[in-house]
């Protein structure tokens, strides 16, 4: 397997405070890879340095090639990030968010793509003209990973899917993401606090602790470890 | 900051305020007092004005209007309106010496404020400045309007009027005679270094808390007990009496009112100086005043033309000119001031607490 | 006697839809900019003015008929309106807005002296595209200008309406304005689309400048009133909505005339401070303006 993506003593700072210290971490191609931990051990940073949202420094390298400067190159560069909290743009309609989400795209495949999402989403294909606000949470947080897909993107960042959503979304949102991956072969690097989803839907993860990579392992291992276990899958 | 220390700086600044305002005169002429007479006016009306958009976060862009009442209220009382035919309930006979109509300007003004006050409460941000915006802008032609009640577009005029203090003949204080100039210095001033001292009484106790929680979060505010009608409505109150008494002090030192005296410029230079002198902090608020009446004279002297590139020096005595140098400080301003000259102020005061302590520590 | 009313009615109406649409079009551009910077921009009227004046050297001169006049600076304001965004506003756009306001403020200052010292304060006549000549429709006398403004208001808008829903940029500015943080994850360059709206916003005054000027005379402080009146319109309508703002400018330019000739006790004298009561009436049973949505408050 290539290596996708790779951080290498990464670290970020909002204003004096340091959230992240020395993160390390690899995706390869066409993996799903988790990224665990408590509040604030930096989980949301990780993904925030990738995509550019937070100053960092250390190296961030897609494919060999060094990312540098805002989340507008890191999108152009093929990296999708569905942040926090439903990631729409809630005063525009279902088609509109899909439609931005191809903007970096100058390609004419756009169209079909938007009929491609519903076969994933069959609800879309009536509400294209609803208001993405108007959608139940469930919904938004399906649009905001349909809009990422729409940029046919390279690496996929997911942060917290599973906030707030009800836990029957929550497995769809899990499956959909899974069939996309081994269909599609889409990398996906995700957050997230329901460990136990996210162990069962990854093949590998690491742990972070106030900023630094505690553990890393396979996914099975990692069920399996006797802290991982007492601290974030609770039994 | 250390508080004590804060509270310590705060005091020995006003201290050589006071001291320095007391002692100017003997260093300037009567002309300059006159000037710097309208600079303690302006203090005024920036302290009320911060008092609403400084710390109650509520944009007003209409304070000119209230002191246009200030001023009309000094200058009816003074020189009454049954010259201009008023007759009836609405006729005011005059003859109230200046100084006494003050404290009745800032009354009535502030009477208004809490009457605009209220249906203000269910405006916020833009819609709340149109509605200011809108009070300024209407003023002058409802008082051209009601000609015999106001004098109309020609205005009121006051002076040579006997019930002007020191207009004619020179006034004895305290054994010093003071000409009209110098004795309004004193009293723009006297008036300012009260109302200062009285804002920040205000301010920092318990009304000044809830001022505070209501511009940081109304819901918030709501939430701690804050009612926000009563907060809102008393800022309103509050910055309209300070503005009604900045305006009565405009048409004694103007000796004359008309709907011009108070333009829309006047309500925007306003919060220009609010803006300058740093949102939200009293003591620059002295430089926002300085700043609103220097600035514009200060760019048309010569002394700037000097000092400029040779393509515009040529041409700096032809109109225009002042206007461009004056937004063009005010934009730089902006940009290198972001809190304005308080927040350079209480840059300063950290350095210098810093430097207390690492030297004692 | 009733028809005749009638037509003397509608000629009043239609030379209010016809200053309506000057203000609708201003309001437009204030609208575009608060919803992509969050303020108003104070020099909306004074860039307005300075494009006019560029139109109004064009023709008088260098030689140029109105329209080659016309289009040329639409493309000036256009540019103008970016370079402005860039240079000024965007050092200051973090932080508090009202650091913005004073910005614009000072940009009105500036560009009102620098149209005062390069064309001095002298006012000019700009001539009409439309002539002088009037039309009779079943007895409604109305004026070939005012029939024109309105045409060249409702095409600009339209087009405008186009830009905004149909195209990839227009998406990209609407996405930037409304949430501009996501913007930038799907790649939009958020800080360019703010100048593209600075842009679009100077070209709307710059078309209101000039359709102002043949009837009111180009001077100096030609647009100052009128950003008065677009303000108004702007906050009528909902200060976050185009529909709004074209609705509220119409309105406004309508009910002034109206209440000028038909109300007598208001004169015209008082007919701007009438029409801004009536507008305060609105707000305080619609805060939010007529099509605007309610602030949502986060705790």
């Amino acid at each position: 397997m290539t290596t996708l993506l790779e951080l290498d003593q990464v670290e970020a700072h909002y204003g004096p405070v340091q959230a992240l210290r020395d993160v390390s971490l690899t995706v390869s191609e066409g993996e799903v890879v988790a990224v665990l931990g408590a509040n604030g051990a930096g989980k949301t940073t990780t993904l925030r340095a990738i995509s550019g949202t937070v100053s960092r420094s250390g190296s961030i390298e897609l494919a060999g090639k060094q990312i540098r400067g805002g989340p507008e190159a890191a999108a152009k560069a093929g990296i999708a990030h569905v942040p926090e909290g439903r990631g729409t743009f809630v005063e525009l309609s279902v088609t509109e968010n899909l439609k931005l989400g191809a903007y970096t795209r100058r390609d004419r495949q756009v169209k079909e793509d938007i009929a491609r999402m519903s076969e994933y989403f069959p609800w879309m294909v009536e509400r294209g003209g609803q208001r993405a606000g108007t959608l139940s949470g469930g919904e938004q947080q399906m649009l905001a990973l349909a809009r990422a897909l729409m940029g046919r993107p390279r690496l996929l960042l997911l942060d917290e899917p599973s906030l707030g959503l009800a836990p029957m979304i929550v497995r769809e949102f899990f499956r959909i993401v899974r069939e996309l991956n081994e269909k599609e072969g889409l990398t996906v690097l995700v957050v997230e606090q329901d460990a136990r989803i996210a162990l069962r839907s990854s093949s590998r993860a690491y742990v972070l602790e106030v900023g630094r990579v505690a553990l890393t392992g396979t996914s099975e291992q990692l069920q399996g470890d006797e802290s991982v276990r007492r601290s974030y899958l609770g039994y | 900051m250390n508080p004590n220390l804060t509270r310590v700086t705060g005091f020995v600044g006003f201290a050589l305020l006071v001291v320095l305002v007391f002692l100017l005169p003997e260093w300037i002429s009567t002309f300059r007092a006159q000037q710097f007479a309208y600079v303690g006016i302006y203090l005024i009306a920036l302290l009320g004005l911060n008092i609403l958009t400084g710390y109650t976060g509520q944009i007003s862009l209409g304070h000119g209007a209230f002191m246009a009442i200030g001023g009309y209220t000094t200058a009816l009382l003074m020189a009454g309106n049954e010259q201009f035919g008023q007759e009836g309930l609405l006729g005011i006979g005059g003859g109230m010496k200046d100084v006494w109509t003050i404290p009745i300007a800032g009354l009535v003004a502030g009477l208004f404020g809490l009457a605009f006050g209220l249906p203000a409460l269910r405006l916020s941000g833009l819609y709340l400045a149109l509605a200011t915006f809108a009070i300024a802008v209407a003023l002058p032609s409802v008082v051209k309007r009601f000609e015999e009640f106001s004098g109309g577009g020609s205005g009121v005029n006051l002076f040579g009027l006997p019930e002007l203090t020191a207009g004619i003949i020179p006034v004895d204080i305290a054994g010093r005679e003071l000409v009209f100039n110098d004795w309004l210095y004193y009293l723009c001033w006297s008036i300012a270094l009260v109302l200062f001292g009285i804002a920040w009484l205000i301010l920092r106790g318990r009304t000044g808390r809830a001022f505070r929680a209501v511009r940081d979060s109304e819901t918030a505010a709501v939430s701690s007990g804050v009612s926000l009608a009563h907060y809102k409505t008393l800022a309103f109150g509050i910055s309209a009496a300070y503005a009604g008494v900045a305006g009565s002090l405009f048409a004694i030192a103007t000796t004359f009112v008309n709907p011009d005296t108070f333009p829309i410029a006047l309500s925007i230079f306003l919060l220009v100086g609010v803006v300058v002198g740093g949102l939200g902090g009293l003591s620059g608020l002295v430089v926002g005043a300085i700043f609103i009446q220097f600035l514009p004279l200060w760019a048309q002297g010569e002394g700037v033309a000097s000092r400029l590139p040779g393509f515009i020096v040529d041409r700096t005595k032809e109109p225009g000119a002042p206007a461009i140098i004056y937004g063009i400080v005010l934009i730089l301003l902006m940009f290198f001031l972001p809190n304005g000259v308080g927040g350079l102020f209480r840059r300063a005061g950290q350095t210098l607490t810093r430097w207390r302590y690492s030297r004692s520590g | 006697m009733v028809a005749a009313a009638f037509a003397d009615f509608m000629q009043q109406v239609v030379s209010g839809l016809a200053s309506g649409g000057v203000y609708a079009a201003l309001a437009l551009a204030l609208v575009i900019i608060h919803r992509s910077t969050g303020v108003i921009n104070f020099s909306q009227g004074e860039m307005a003015t300075l494009c006019t004046y560029i139109a109004w050297t064009l023709t008088v001169n260098h030689g140029w008929s109105y329209w080659p006049a016309f289009v040329a600076t639409v493309g000036f304001s256009f540019l103008f309106g970016v370079v402005t965004h860039r240079v000024v506003i965007r050092p200051v756009e973090r932080g508090n807005v009202l650091r913005v306001v004073i910005v614009t403020i000072g940009l009105l200052i500036a560009i009102n002296g620098f149209v005062v010292w390069q064309w001095s304060g002298e006012p000019q006549a700009l001539a009409s595209p439309f002539g002088t000549d009037t039309l009779d429709i079943g007895g409604v006398i109305v004026s070939v200008g005012d029939i024109g403004t309105i045409a060249v208001t409702i095409g600009i808008v339209i087009l405008l309406w186009l830009l905004f829903q149909f195209t990839k940029v227009g998406l990209a500015l609407r996405a930037a304005a409304v949430n501009p943080n996501e913007a930038r994850l799907v790649g939009v360059r958020v800080t360019w689309m703010l100048a593209l709206g600075w842009g679009l916003a100077a070209v709307l005054g710059a078309v209101a400048g000039m359709l102002t000027a043949p009837s009111v005379g180009l001077d100096p402080q030609m647009m100052q009133p009128i950003l008065i009146y677009a303000f108004a319109a702007a906050i009528l309508g909902g200060i976050d909505s185009p529909l709004g703002a074209v609705v509220g400018g119409l309105t406004l330019g309508v009910m002034l005339n109206l209440i000028g000739v038909y109300v007598d006790f208001v004169g015209a004298e008082l007919k701007l401070p009438v029409a801004l009561l009536v507008i305060l009436v609105v707000l305080l049973v619609k805060p939010s303006g007529l099509f605007g949505r309610p602030e949502v408050k986060r705790v």
